[in-house]
């Protein structure tokens, strides 16, 4: 049976010598929900995602995903647990086709099977509909379609937990609203991790959110109790919370 | 056709072709490709790394004089058979490379390519360090009668032109397999972006070690078959002179492509052949080419075959 929470985080905690950047995290992520993580600038949820995937060594605390403590594990191999990662600033492999972009994804763990990886990423082409661009490639696609790449990147890998660091960033408003429909269609199969600052995306999107200020989390509760808390409001709008 | 098709009918009909012009060329020029063919190897070697992988080292000299010395010094001291010399030299390259793999992709950038130089040039010096065994500059000479394989005597012309063909086949259809591998993919993709390759769950570390290895290995057979097909062994191999040769030569012929390396030693020994009998002041004229080169081919002889022509070259 699957855990309740895919993952988990204990007293995560990190400093850049004096400053302390996130502090003693204790954060819970339900299987199969999608999950929002918001906070002004430099609230440190970069910091804290990037905890969770190994891109950033953590200072102290630990990290459960699926009841096993990867806190120790090097970044590739946390993504082999099956945690896919989409990068705040578009990465993909500009130089080579949008189809071996994919197949990279998906040859990781469907190894050798040729016809195991073309299904794939057939599949996963046809979900995102970039299916008639796979032979482009991918540096020469708009910077929209890039999001969209890295999704399918994200995607290609079966991922158990998603975590999309900003991945609205910079779309059109009319590509935000697919890719709301996109995002939701995931959680058949995949927990979903958010970084978003477009509240419309958060609010539509997400089951729970997480508000991180200071490095520490203000709040966290279904999207209502989020805009209907004091303190949230506090730390976005500047009202002071007892006025 | 498909482009993997394409690709092994190309591979083919190039070696079909070196096989024939052995019976077309006059002496001198088959005499001239053997030594291609050879130095070929060794920029295939060094183009895996660098044009594949995207690692830049300054320091292939090493693995070239571990092949040569490998197999040289094992038939010398301690008389083994040429065959059984010639694998002494690849584990010597295969182990050394090993160790300087994992020392120096503990850096990236410009400190790798410091890191492998410094390497190389340490090499060189325990080679001039240990002259009384090793002959130093000065070098030594493998018997005639000891650069025999299996009956045939490797001093003979034709003998040693298609020795040297059967070796650069060989490496020239291991290295086009391999680099249309999974394996080989995963290297281009930590050569386009190495941070995307290791969030999408690959040992980035380990695929770099292993192409180290390999990229030396390659490069160690390559001394290794010099020495023994033109019999001579000495220091100025392990020069940095040879590890700015390989680099040179795959950027004129294309890194990243599997034919890049062959033209461009082709081209480069050519062209310091022919603007030698123009002026003595040869190097001008090779220097000027290479400048035009790199100002409207930058990617190389192949790399813009492949580019303007051939989308599909490998």
């Amino acid at each position: 049976m699957a855990a309740v929470n895919i993952l988990t985080t204990q007293n995560l905690t990190k400093s850049y010598g004096g400053n302390v950047a996130n502090n003693s995290i204790d954060f819970e992520l339900p299987t199969g929900k999608v999950m929002a993580l918001i906070g002004p600038n430099g609230a440190g949820k970069s910091t804290f995602v990037g905890m969770l995937c190994g891109r950033i060594e953590a200072t102290e605390g630990q990290v459960f995903f699926d009841g096993q403590n990867i806190s120790k594990l090097p970044a590739h191999e946390r993504i082999a647990l099956g945690i896919a990662y989409t990068f705040q600033i578009t990465s993909v492999f500009s130089g080579l086709t949008l189809h071996e972009n994919v197949a990279l994804a998906a040859r990781r763990y469907l190894g050798k099977d040729t016809e195991a990886v073309e299904a794939k990423v057939a599949a996963v082409l046809q979900r995102v509909g970039l299916s008639d661009r796979a032979q482009q490639i991918a540096g020469d696609l708009s910077y929209g379609h890039q999001r969209i790449l890295e999704i399918a990147m994200g995607l290609a890998q079966d991922p158990r937990l998603f975590i999309l660091d900003e991945p609205t960033q910079g779309l059109a408003e009319t590509e935000v609203q697919d890719f709301i429909k996109l995002i939701r269609s995931f959680t058949d199969k995949t927990t979903i991790l958010l970084i978003e600052h477009n509240m419309d995306v958060v609010m539509n999107a997400a089951d729970y959110i997480t508000v991180l200020n200071f490095g520490e989390i203000l709040a966290a509760g279904t999207p209502q109790e989020i805009s209907a808390n004091a303190a949230v409001q506090a730390a976005y709008l500047g009202t002071d919370p007892d006025a | 056709m498909t482009d993997s098709k394409r690709s092994i009918i190309l591979h083919l009909s190039f070696i079909a072709v070196l096989a024939l012009v052995f019976f077309i060329l006059p002496d001198y020029h088959t005499g001239n490709l053997a030594r291609i063919m050879v130095l070929a190897i060794f920029a295939m070697g060094y183009n895996f790394l660098f044009g594949y992988t995207g690692l830049l080292s300054l320091g292939h000299a090493l693995f070239f004089a571990t092949g040569m010395y490998g197999l040289g010094m094992t038939m010398q001291f301690f008389d083994l058979s040429s065959g059984s010399a010639f694998i002494a030299g690849l584990i010597c390259a295969l182990l050394v490379s090993a160790i300087i793999g994992a020392l120096a992709l503990r850096t990236v950038g410009v400190a790798f390519m410091i890191i492998t130089l410094m390497f190389s040039q340490a090499g060189y010096l325990i080679i001039l360090y240990f002259g009384e065994y090793s002959r130093g500059d000065e070098g030594f000479i493998i018997a005639r009668e000891a650069r025999a394989f299996m009956g045939f005597d490797l001093s003979d012309e034709t003998n040693r032109y298609y020795a040297a063909l059967i070796l650069f086949s060989i490496c020239f259809l291991v290295i086009a397999k391999l680099v249309n591998s999974p394996f080989g993919r995963t290297l281009i993709a930590i050569r386009e972006n190495e941070e995307r390759a290791k969030m999408l769950g690959y040992d980035v570390a380990k695929y770099k070690l292993i192409a180290v290895i390999i990229s030396g290995v390659v490069s160690g057979a390559a001394g290794a078959s010099y020495a023994l097909l033109f019999g001579y062994v000495g220091a100025t191999f392990a020069t940095v002179q040879y590890s700015i040769f390989p680099l040179l030569w795959v950027l004129l012929g294309g890194a990243g492509t599997t034919i890049g390396p062959f033209i461009g030693v082709l081209f480069m020994f050519y062209l310091i052949d022919l603007s030698s009998v123009v002026t003595p002041a040869y190097m001008l004229i090779a220097g000027v080419v290479l400048v035009l080169l790199t100002l409207f081919a930058p990617q190389g002889l192949a790399g813009e075959l492949r580019k303007r022509v051939f989308k599909w070259l490998p």
